[in-house]
């Protein structure tokens, strides 16, 4: 059979390439990132929502966002404590964050997703600083 | 059955290197695609399917074709099919492949299809499209599959593959009617609005697809051991001719309706595609190709004496499949966009970039017919010997 | 009003499962609390409303291209719509063309008044009450809005399969050959853009309604197009079209546009 010693080194290529991204980013911690607020951000004090469900679960908020201005016509959120907000990550959010690349890219950087967002809502619309 | 795809000669080896490479090509054009946008296309704000989708079109014809010699083989017990059902099978398999995969390079965001099937909306018919060229491609494969695997297992096939054997049959008919109903459906579009699309559309599937079957028979006759027979191939010629006469008689009926009604929403279209309008003609000359070639393929293949000799038989496919190649591919889709809605002549004209990415699909699509060929024929080798 | 709030709760139930799980990112998740009452969601105040939106086009106060420039700048403007030399991947939602083409099938080709033929006619999406280009979507990402009846786009959602562009009779659709990014002459920052590959028209500016404002173009317009809603008998366009002879492109087609001509 020496079949076998085909097969074990096919199996061992195999397992190089599936296990790529462990072997590749060993030893390498990358420390989280802190993520900087505008001054606006910061006197504002309280996102939305909280900080620590905007910070894990901005995203569900946005797609709800999205779906309720797109489709069902609805473009005024009413958050727990009674503020309200037009629903827009262009006019709302970025408004307030508009250091996009202090503030959403860390973090997306970090834990390496791409959402599209940006290709076509622009960044800091009021163009503050 | 899947180790018979490997183990081929040098020659086999060879041609699937070719159809790789040919493929990769295509593929990195794809990429280009992916980068660019489908500007890269010659298709425009007018004209907004093209080459892919034309391809898309003549392809499920040939798929649905394959049930030209199921039907007889599982219906009417015609014994002598029994050599080719499974080539007619494989072939609609791999050109399935190849119109799902026409579908997703013309995709502008091919990363959402999934969408499709997240958001379903049984009024489009392109919801109802997907799901019957999927649901072919799947009753081919199971069927095709286990009916070779019991033929090399000497025994009969297994009795529940027979209920999705009938399915299979109208369900090939149905896979070129719905892609008819994505056409002539539509308001507005005055070539494509007629009912006699779906019929059109199926004569022309039972003529290309068994002229291909019988190419590819009088091939593997050529460089293997196996014989589909020479019997099996004229029972499928004379099908092809019947086909083509009736796809050309509806032809004449829609030019006939068109003509005589005058209605200028219907005029147009034909008048652009055979004698050009407004100055502009630049499938004038293919049109009229398409149509010698039919002709052609008709006089070859109705006529018996030239029917039986191998040699005009081969010429009268040919004539077969690139008439309805034109005429229903590209030829359907820029006459019924040309005129536009506004009665404005803006004409389409393939890039040589979309056509290296076609030419790749095309590759693709004979891989998987190679493989799946190798695989019936080496079973069938294995059976006779 | 119902599937939003239920989409609310639906929210916080899941975000509740995510955070008592195990936080699998140290940085994101510290003492989670939920907030005390549910969110709402409703539409604006000073949105302006209708059951169906129409616009009429009193196309004798167009004279010339310069009557017509105005609008289609105002809407190409605020809506971010590319504009390419490249006759291939023009977009447009908003254009001008002549007589014969904006009513072709329906008016005569030959022997038309002299001051009909030189006018420029104004297209664009008819926002048609029976839609072929919802029928044609397989994804829904155009759909009609039930209430208002504004046909809509949901750039998020399109596939670019341009099935909806082969069924809109109107030719009022463009798709996105290429990143409209370059070719923006001016960026509205606060209006979105598109991505390639998705297909866009006229949206009879849904942003600006739900703002209270009334379209781009017919703002531009200086009283040549009115805006209103057709299902009801005081609005100022059921009053023009009482009392002027108007008519609409290919309604032998059954769509039912919503862009009415006055002639
Ligand atoms: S004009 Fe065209 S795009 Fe607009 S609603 Fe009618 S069919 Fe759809
Ligand atoms: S291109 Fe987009 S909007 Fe048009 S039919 Fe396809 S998915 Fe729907
Ligand atoms: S209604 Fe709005 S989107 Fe439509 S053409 Fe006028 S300005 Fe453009």
């Amino acid at each position: 059979m020496n079949d076998k010693k085909l097969i074990v080194t096919g199996l061992v290529i195999f397992l190089i390439i599936v296990l790529f991204p462990f072997w590749y980013n060993r030893g390498r911690a990358v420390p989280p990132p802190e993520v900087k607020l505008t001054e606006q951000a910061k006197a504002a004090k309280e996102c939305v929502l909280s900080k620590d469900y905007m910070r894990s679960e901005h995203m569900q908020l946005l797609d709800l966002w999205r779906e309720s201005v797109v489709r069902e016509a609805d473009r005024i959120y009413t958050n727990p404590k009674g503020k309200q907000f037009v629903m827009s990550l262009s006019n709302t959010c970025l408004d307030c964050h508009s250091n996009k690349a202090d503030f959403c890219d860390k973090c997306h950087n970090y834990a390496s997703v791409r959402p599209y967002c940006w290709d076509c809502h622009i960044d800091n619309p009021k163009e503050n600083s | 059955m899947l180790e018979l795809a490997v183990k081929g000669s040098k020659r086999y080896y060879g041609w699937m290197a070719l159809l790789l490479g040919i493929a990769g090509v295509g593929f990195l054009v794809y990429l280009k695609q992916l980068d660019f946008g489908l500007g890269i296309t010659g298709m425009s704000r007018d004209v907004s399917w093209g080459f892919y989708i034309a391809n898309f079109t003549f392809l499920v014809g040939v798929a649905a074709g394959g049930v030209m010699v199921v039907l007889p083989y599982y219906l009417h017990d015609y014994k002598a099919y029994g050599k080719v059902t499974i080539l007619g099978e494989f072939l609609a398999i791999a050109s399935v492949v190849m119109c799902i995969t026409f579908i997703l390079v013309d995709l502008g965001q091919p990363m959402r299809v999934m969408n499709v099937l997240l958001y379903p909306s049984p009024n489009s018919v392109l919801f109802w499209d997907t799901i019957v060229l999927n649901g072919y491609l799947f009753l081919n494969l199971v069927i095709g599959w286990n009916v070779l695997e019991a033929e090399r297992n000497g025994v009969h096939y297994q009795n529940w593959l027979k209920p999705l054997i009938y399915i299979s049959i109208p369900w090939a008919v149905s896979i070129h009617t719905v892609t008819a109903y994505l056409y002539c459906g539509l308001p507005g579009r005055g070539f494509w609005l007629t009912a006699i699309l779906a019929p059109r559309f199926l004569s022309s599937a039972f003529a290309s697809g068994p002229a291909l079957l019988i190419l590819l028979c009088l091939v593997i006759r050529r460089v293997t051991n196996f014989d589909p027979g020479w019997k099996q191939i004229q029972s499928l010629a004379v099908t092809v001719a019947y086909a083509i006469c009736i796809n050309v008689f509806f032809l004449l009926c829609e030019v006939f309706v068109a003509f005589y009604s005058q209605i200028p929403e219907h005029v147009d279209h034909l008048l652009y595609l055979f004698v050009g309008l407004q100055g502009k003609g630049a499938y004038v000359p293919w049109m009229w190709t398409s149509m010698a070639l039919m002709v052609a393929g008709i006089i070859l293949l109705v006529n018996p004496i030239t029917r039986k000799n191998e040699l005009t038989l081969i010429v009268g496919c040919i004539c077969v499949f690139f008439g309805c190649w034109i005429d229903k591919g590209l030829g359907m889709i820029s006459g019924g966009f040309v005129p536009n809605p506004l009665h404005e002549v803006n004409e389409y004209i393939p890039t040589l970039l979309e056509g290296m990415i076609t030419i790749g699909v095309y590759a693709l699509g004979f891989f998987v017919l190679t493989i799946l060929f190798k695989i019936a024929v080496s079973v069938k080798e294995e059976v006779r010997a | 009003m119902d599937t939003s709030r239920r989409r609310v709760l639906q929210l916080l139930g899941l975000s509740a499962a995510a955070l008592s799980a195990p936080p699998v990112f140290n940085a994101l998740a510290k003492e989670a609390h939920e907030p005390a009452a549910a969110p709402q969601i409703g539409p604006s105040k000073e949105a302006l409303t209708a059951k169906q939106w129409a616009m009429v086009i009193d196309t004798p106060k167009f004279k010339s291209e310069k009557d017509v420039e105005p609008l289609v700048e105002a809407c190409h403007k605020i809506h971010n719509v590319p504009h390419w030399d490249e006759k291939r991947w023009e977009i447009k939602w908003l254009w001008a063309t002549h007589y014969e083409h904006a009513f072709t099938g329906t008016v005569s080709r030959r022997f038309v008044a002299e001051e009909v033929q030189h006018r420029p006619f104004l297209v664009l999406c008819n926002h048609c009450e029976n839609p072929p280009c919802v029928r044609a979507c397989p994804t829904k990402a155009t759909f009609k809005r039930p209430e208002d009846g504004i046909v809509m786009m949901d750039f998020h959602r399109c596939i670019g399969c341009r099935f909806c562009m082969a069924a809109c009779p109107f030719g009022a659709r463009s798709f996105n050959y290429r990143d409209p990014r370059p070719a923006l002459k001016y960026t509205n920052k606060q209006f979105p853009t598109r991505m390639k590959g998705v297909v866009e028209k006229c949206s009879f500016c849904v942003e600006r309604l739900a703002e209270g404002k009334m379209p781009a173009c017919v703002e531009a317009s200086e009283g040549k197009l009115t805006f209103g809603d057709l299902f009801d008998e005081k609005s100022k366009v059921r009053e023009l079209i009482k009392t002027h002879y108007t008519i609409r492109r290919k309604v032998n087609l059954g769509t039912e546009p919503a862009v009415y001509y006055i002639v």
